[in-house]
């Protein structure tokens, strides 16, 4: 019989108003917990050596821990992702953002499996981020939150879980941003973490990648509403900023040939081209609801606390330069998973990993997907991509004996 | 895990039973061009060994981790340096050897990698490849040559007394070798003049001379570590 770790009262106490920003999300069947829970490991201590008096952990959980609690996989979300992987989101209502893969019977399957997603550090659904009251001042923290790391995000990640009673991972899977936490889970506590799948992303922030996410701080920050950082009791938002930075980052997330064949040149409800800066084309039309529903789920300091974080990732240079030496004497089993089209975390940044992998002997996998639907393919439907984490999770499981 | 007797179960190639029978159960096993995983799923679930794949093929690689093998897309050429040196007790090359850039340096990282290296090859010396040579006119083609000499990933084919010269040049040990005949039965090696002739293919195990190793060793330390 399995059963939910934090046993009934706690389900009751989060039910009745611990979660200060959202409704209990309607998700049928699925036995679901989750909430905003305070982390009891505080103050917690930043890799800049800057400490966080009160940190509130946003989370959700599917399925239930078996007697020996050996079946937790954990997801991990990306950049603006959150912890509603599979539950629909507070605010926009959508479905969660792995909901094809979560659930009863699905590939994360909630009969088998502890299926847990946590709210990354410094965002805004729930765990602690600089929107938050500073306890030292009770006002936003804004600009005074301390800038954090992906490692950062992890450890807090790691202390929850051993709060609520989970020392052991069966599967820590993740794209993007999510992927690099997974990669940043296998280094820092590779005892804990039977198996990995890191899907869509690097063991390093490229120039490229920093640069982009440049583009969007500098437009959120050009923004006059951003005030600093402290706009939060001003009742005005750096909502153009954020909404350029989302734009700018979106076109990275496709690619080319998946743009051409969604979009081409084709006029947005138009007969023919106005000879103005009205969205013409479908493209600019897209691109504008995408920034403009964007700001509505996520807050702009957020946005530029986690895109830092990322930026400052790079395992190599935490492990004397040499990649392999962080996965030495591993006895994790890898499946490192890429896409075709993805230009912003392309092939050669996950063969980089799979080198460095097989140089410290590691069990690893490594596929390439085809896909025309660019960085994004992780989220999609992609058939392959979907066999081979069937495959690989099946496989995982017997060894395992989950 | 279990070792399960093998049924002779259709549709498993006889050459790769025979293969995995070389193979100590519980061995670390490399194979390299593992194709859609055939081998290693008998490695894995009848010789209960730790085995790996790596495959260019995305198909070939897709099929294998979607059974849950444990299969690397990448390119023999390039990316067996980065494996570490002793990682395995065998390495296998099941009918890839021809396909290689670099033969020589193919096998010398074979060997590098691991203790053993099991190795099967066309051989081209067989005699049905002769008479078709030498009466046709044309490039051979058998049913284990079979595609046109336009069309073929084979850029390197030699006989069996090729290879075995080259292992004497390179100080490799042939520990074991075999032919297979032209109806697929896997004979020992006898005479090479015999084997040469009447070998459709070679299989051959194959370990450094020890001198040979411990220069290696010392030189063959992989770039990435």
């Amino acid at each position: 019989m399995g059963h939910n770790v934090l046993g009934s009262s706690a389900s009751r106490m989060m039910k009745s108003g611990q979660n200060m920003n959202a409704t209990t999300p309607d998700t049928g069947d699925l036995a679901l917990e989750g909430g905003i829970t305070p982390l009891q490991a505080v103050p917690f201590r930043l890799a800049n050596g800057a400490e966080l008096a009160e940190v509130n952990v946003g989370w959700q959980a599917y399925g239930a821990l078996n007697e020996d609690r050996s079946n937790v996989i954990l997801l991990c979300h990306a950049l603006t992702g959150d912890q509603y992987a599979a539950a629909p989101h507070p605010i926009t209502g959508k479905p969660g953002w792995w909901d094809d893969l979560v659930g009863s019977g699905k590939i994360f399957d909630t009969d088998r499996f502890y299926v847990i997603c946590l709210n990354v550090l410094g965002s805004c659904l729930g765990t602690t981020g600089p929107r938050d009251a500073n306890p030292a001042t009770n006002d936003p923290y804004g600009l005074d939150f301390p800038v954090l790391t992906i490692g950062d995000m992890v450890r807090v990640q790691a202390a929850f879980l051993e709060q609520i009673g989970i020392d052991q991972i069966f599967c820590v899977v993740g794209g993007s941003m999510g992927g690099m936490q997974v990669l940043e889970w296998t280094t820092s506590f590779p005892e804990r973490v039977f198996s990995a799948i890191p899907i869509a992303t690097a063991a390093r922030h490229s120039a490229q990648n920093i640069a982009f996410h440049e583009v969007g701080r500098q437009a959120i920050m050009a923004d006059p509403n951003w005030q600093g950082g402290a706009y939060y009791n001003t009742g005005k938002r750096p909502d153009a900023g954020l909404s350029v930075a989302r734009m700018a980052a979106h076109i990275t997330y496709l690619s080319e040939t998946g743009l051409h064949v969604k979009f081409g040149r084709e006029l947005q409800d138009r007969d023919a081209i106005t000879y103005g800066f009205d969205a013409d084309f479908q493209i600019e039309s897209y691109l504008r609801y995408q920034g403009s529903t964007f700001v509505d789920r996520f807050d702009a300091n957020s946005y530029l606390y986690i895109t830092r974080a990322m930026d400052y990732f790079d395992i190599a240079a935490d492990h004397g330069g040499v990649l392999a030496n962080a996965w030495r004497d591993t006895q994790t089993r890898f499946c490192v998973i890429s896409f075709t089209s993805d230009w912003l975390f392309p092939t050669s940044e996950s063969r980089d990993v799979v080198r460095a992998l097989n140089a410290a002997g590691a069990d690893v996998s490594f596929v390439e997907i085809e896909s025309d639907k660019g960085h994004d393919s992780f989220l999609l439907d992609v058939p392959e991509f979907h066999d081979i984490l069937q495959g690989f999770l099946a496989a995982s499981a017997q060894r395992r004996g989950v | 895990m279990s070792l399960k007797p093998h049924n002779g179960a259709a549709g498993i190639r006889a050459d790769l039973l025979e293969i995995s029978r070389m193979v100590e159960p519980g061995s670390r096993v490399l194979d390299v061009g593992c194709g859609n995983g055939e081998l290693l799923d008998i490695l894995v679930n009848e010789r209960g060994a730790d085995a790996r794949g790596l495959e260019l093929s995305r198909e070939g690689v897709n099929a294998s981790v979607a059974r849950g093998l444990s299969v690397v897309q990448g390119n023999a050429d390039t990316d067996l340096v980065d494996y570490p040196t002793d990682g395995f007790d065998y390495v296998i090359l099941s009918q890839t050897l021809q396909a290689m850039r670099d033969t020589r340096e193919c096998l010398r990282q074979l060997l590098r990698i691991g203790r053993r290296g099991i190795v099967s090859f066309p051989n081209f010396g067989f005699w049905r490849v002769r008479m078709k040579l030498m009466l046709g006119g044309r490039m051979p083609d058998t049913e284990t040559l079979d595609l046109p000499w336009y069309n073929t990933p084979n850029i390197h084919l030699c006989t069996i007394r090729d290879f075995v010269a080259l292992c004497d040049d390179l100080g490799i040990t042939i520990e074991q070798g075999y032919t297979y005949t032209a109806g697929g039965k896997l004979v020992p090696y006898g005479s090479l003049w015999r084997a040469n002739v009447f070998g459709d293919q070679g299989l051959f195990v194959l370990s450094y001379d020890d001198d040979v190793r411990v220069a290696t060793d010392v030189a063959g330390e992989s770039p990435a570590t």
